[in-house]
């Protein structure tokens, strides 16, 4: 038997950070830690260990999918693992990041008014009313607003992918794993120093 | 540490290294090389298939051992 480690409860994460962005929209902003740890594990250890042991959706997809058994382990189509179109979909996935921080910058020009609603899949406008603090700069709710719409929508694909697929399927097209596997690789085929 | 009849092998070149295989692995017998992909130590691959099962993409099957 498997042994179970701390680090396999690390989905309670994902269901902390989901409902508090209900309570109040700033804590959004704690999303930027699955942008961040990735980073620093591929840049400065070499290895997807965020995405081996400590990411909160594969550990949440794993405790669904595997432990709950909710998932149907249908075959994934070889095009979703395929590596065209895990680039072109980090690649669309990073420039939607890249919109809401230009609109982040416009709402701290004063060119834009507060957008005040998550969107799933970009379009649609989640039925909540949100909570806001007078005294926070606008653009600190705008970015958490657009984080916040990120996160879940991917949730939900992430979600949906394991339902039908295998547990971890959206690991095979996540645009962090796939930009930390492409960092991996560049730094395991650089030269290493004071090697001939 | 007992061995199977068979053991399991990785299709590295398309391996997303996401490690769901070395997760499952009740011989430690998977790594992920370098964040590259995933590696079978085939010394201690007790051929269960419980990788070959968990692998997101299928990109695992079962050899059988000469």
């Amino acid at each position: 038997m498997k042994q179970h480690h701390w680090y396999h409860y690390l989905w309670l994460w994902s269901l902390l950070y989901f409902s508090l962005g209900f309570v109040h929209i700033l804590f959004a902003w704690l999303g930027l830690i699955s942008f961040i740890l990735p980073l620093l594990f591929a840049l400065f250890d070499g290895s997807k260990g965020f995405c081996n042991r400590y990411c909160d959706r594969g550990q949440l997809l794993r405790a669904l999918g595997s432990q709950a058994g909710l998932s149907r382990r249908h075959n994934m189509p070889s095009f979703l693992y395929s590596r065209f179109f895990r680039y072109a979909f980090m690649l669309f996935f990073f420039a939607m990041f890249g919109s809401i921080l230009w609109t982040t910058w416009l709402v701290a020009g004063g060119s834009s008014s507060l957008q005040s609603e998550v969107l799933l899949f970009w379009s649609i406008p989640l039925p909540w009313v949100w909570n806001l603090s007078a005294g926070v700069p606008l653009w600190t709710a705008q970015f958490a607003f657009g984080l916040y719409s990120l996160m879940l929508t991917s949730e939900i694909l992430a979600l949906a992918a394991m339902l039908w697929f295998r547990p971890r399927a959206w690991c095979t097209f996540c645009p962090m794993g796939t930009l930390t596997q492409g960092i991996c690789r560049l730094k395991a085929a650089a030269p290493h120093n004071g090697t001939p | 540490m007992k061995t199977g009849k068979r053991y399991a092998v990785v299709q590295k070149a398309i391996c997303t290294a996401c490690g769901s295989c070395a997760d499952v692995c009740p011989n430690g017998a998977v790594s992920i090389l370098h964040g590259c992909f995933a590696q079978i130590d085939i010394s201690r691959c007790a051929g269960c298939g419980l990788c070959a099962r968990e692998c997101p993409a299928g990109l695992i099957h079962m050899e059988e051992r000469a």
